[in-house]
């Protein structure tokens, strides 16, 4: 595993993919999805909503670095905000 | 098809699963790693966080690779879509000449991407090349390796030869998958020719549309060998597309952390459109 | 119309040949005459390309290297591939949609930075430079491909033929194997097809996992050509050279790929 050159932020960046995915999967369990339609312009399921709000989250922070100065921390704390408003609401 | 919910499925989805994962996810992680770190070699490496993305996405010349790339890769879908879904229209569909015709038209999807660059190399240079020779004597000034036109259109050109085919291949397919019933009742209505393509073959060849615009569009946006054979990004740097700009940066220059930022936020551009296109093509037909 | 259609279709063709005629009419010439004069068909027929060509090492060898690869990795990607097209194509199941997409998305990863991990991974479990390393990483791509095709065929057969086949007492396995694949043969001859194309033009990654034992033939094309300098003539016979494998596998896979394409969506 040495030649992966593992550093700790990316390792808990992964963690924290795979804890998502598995909590997704077991609330799927628990109670199954439906289509449905919210502030998002298109019929989507719980599972559509989370990939939408991770891969705009990841838009957001390129769009942080790319124009401001700041840390990606804050971008960070806003982005889990927006997942909650995509899979509550979207 | 009704479909029954059943998640034992995923037994049988099982070994695909692992088969991609083990090439999939291991190095798309290890290139995670990568992207946040100086590697200068392999027992010597920093954390730097953010610099690299930082640096790249303020960087003018990858901007510009960007849009070159975004342009040549619209004008293959502008130019093969189209093109694969009217010359499927045209392939015979019975007799001798359907095996003919198949074998002749899927002949370049077969040969391997470096020759398809040698193939072009030796047919359009403007001293060898039947290509060159030609355009040169009706008086046309034509040659790859100086004008900037020039070697845009012959990659395009290259392009169109070697691709277009697979959308041929995957239309013709889907054409011959609609019942002639449908066909009947068209002409029954004394629909003209274009109302039968429009509302009787076209809506049934989305399918088949949708797998064609994503291949072409991902395979297009990573074109890399074609274009280094033939022009080797030049002249200046008119095809100087993405993927060239990334091996230069990881290869020539050995920058591999620099690098795999780059191919991550590469990598999330095609993501985003895929899912577009995916999207889009998808859920239009369902309703 | 037929006229039309007839007429769009030779055009379309002879785009496609001529490029090809002209590599095949540059390696029957010698380079003199490649640089010298300009014809459109050789005058002094030669063969010293090709046998220049295969007189040296490691082509023989190359050949066999790119086919043994190139088999593994559409065997083994139709055997996952026909259980999982099935799944997809008679069930229902958490996350189907989105494991369907993400296979997709195997394709989108650009080459040039992943092959270092590619690497080291197949170093680390011991594969570096065999077939089998090659024909897995190919993987990636062609399955997916194979999955999508077969789950089209898949969908094409009544469901009641499996039930039937339940109900006459049929165990799952011999349904499958016995009646099932029969019905989608010609789909598997479409994925094999696809497999075996793209398995056989990838060439970044087939470098990158090889060294000398399982050195596929588009590398040591690239080799001999750069030992030489540029050498128009051998350039062409070598291009040539590549292009037959292909040729025959269209050849004999032609019936069942019209056929297949007749049948069902791909």
């Amino acid at each position: 595993m040495d030649w992966m050159y593992w550093t700790p932020p990316t390792a808990l960046f992964f963690v924290a993919i795979a804890m998502i995915l598995a909590g997704m999967t077991v609330w799927e369990v628990v109670s199954p999805t439906g289509m449905r339609r919210g502030f998002l312009p298109l019929q989507t399921t719980r599972g559509d909503r989370l990939f939408i709000g991770l891969l705009t989250s990841a838009w957001f922070h390129l769009a942080w670095l790319g124009l401001s100065d700041f840390h990606p921390a804050y971008m960070t704390v806003a982005c889990i905000g927006w997942l909650i408003v995509v899979l509550r609401w979207g | 098809m009704d479909r029954t919910q059943n998640n034992y499925a995923w037994l049988f989805v099982l070994p695909v699963l692992v088969l991609v994962a083990f090439s999939a996810i291991i190095p798309l992680m290890t290139v995670v790693n990568y992207s946040v770190q100086d590697v200068l070699d392999a027992n010597t490496r920093f954390f730097v966080g953010d610099e690299w993305y930082r640096e790249i996405l303020r960087d003018p010349q990858l901007h510009a690779a960007l849009g070159r790339q975004l342009v040549f890769s619209f004008s293959v879908l502008a130019v093969q879509i189209p093109l694969g879904i009217a010359i499927a229209l045209c392939m015979p569909t019975r007799g001798i000449w359907v095996a003919v015709t198949l074998v002749l038209v899927a002949l370049p999807l077969l040969v391997p991407w470096n020759v398809v660059g040698t193939i072009w190399q030796l047919f359009a240079r403007s001293d060898i090349g039947l290509l060159g020779v030609t355009l040169n004597g009706l008086g046309i000034e034509y040659n790859y390796t100086r004008g900037r036109w020039a070697a845009w259109l012959t990659v395009l050109a290259m392009d169109v030869w070697h691709w277009t085919s697979l959308v041929v291949l995957l239309c013709y397919s889907g054409l011959r998958a609609i019942p002639d019933a449908y066909y009947q009742a068209a002409r029954i209505d004394g629909a003209s020719r274009w109302a039968v393509f429009r509302h009787v073959q076209l809506p049934r060849l989305t399918g088949v549309l949708t797998i064609a615009v994503l291949l072409r569009f991902m395979d297009s946006f990573m074109i890399y060998a074609e274009p280094f054979v033939l022009t080797g990004g030049g002249p200046g740097s008119t095809t100087t597309f993405l993927s060239q700009f990334l091996t230069t940066m990881a290869v020539a220059q050995f920058d591999i952390g620099r690098a795999a930022a780059f191919s991550l936020i590469y990598f999330l551009i095609i993501l985003a459109i895929s899912w577009v296109f995916y999207t889009v093509i998808t859920r239009s037909t369902k309703i | 119309m037929q006229k039309t259609k007839t007429t769009v279709m030779i055009v379309y063709i002879l785009f496609l040949m001529i490029p090809i005629y002209w590599l095949i009419n540059m390696s029957l010439q010698p380079n003199r005459d490649i640089i010298g004069s300009f014809t459109l068909y050789p005058q002094n027929l030669t063969f010293d390309n090709y046998r220049r060509i295969f007189t040296e090492s490691g082509w023989a060898a190359g050949y066999l290297n790119s086919l043994t690869y190139v088999t593994m990795n559409t065997v083994i990607s139709i055997l996952a591939a026909l259980p999982a097209a099935y799944a997809f194509s008679r069930y229902r199941f958490i996350g189907d949609k989105h494991l369907f997409f993400w296979l997709l998305t195997n394709r989108m990863a650009p080459p040039a930075v992943f092959l270092l991990p590619f690497f080291n991974l197949y170093q680390s479990v011991g594969l570096f430079d065999t077939h089998i390393a090659v024909a897995l990483a190919h993987c990636l791509f062609s399955i997916p491909l194979a999955v999508w095709i077969l789950e089209g065929f898949m969908s094409g057969v009544p469901k009641e033929i499996d039930e039937t086949a339940y109900a006459d007492g049929y165990s799952f396995p011999r349904f499958f194997i016995f009646i099932f694949i029969p019905l989608i043969r010609s789909g598997i001859g479409v994925a094999v097809f696809f497999c075996f194309m793209f398995s056989w033009v990838e060439l970044l990654l087939a470098r990158t996992l090889t060294s000398v034992d399982a050195r596929p033939i588009s590398v040591v094309m690239t080799r001999s050509i750069s030992a030489t300098g540029v050498d128009w003539g051998m350039l062409a016979a070598a291009g040539v050279l590549t292009l037959i494998p292909g040729a025959l596998v269209i050849y004999f896979v032609r019936n069942h790929l019209a056929r297949g394409f007749a049948l069902g969506r791909v």
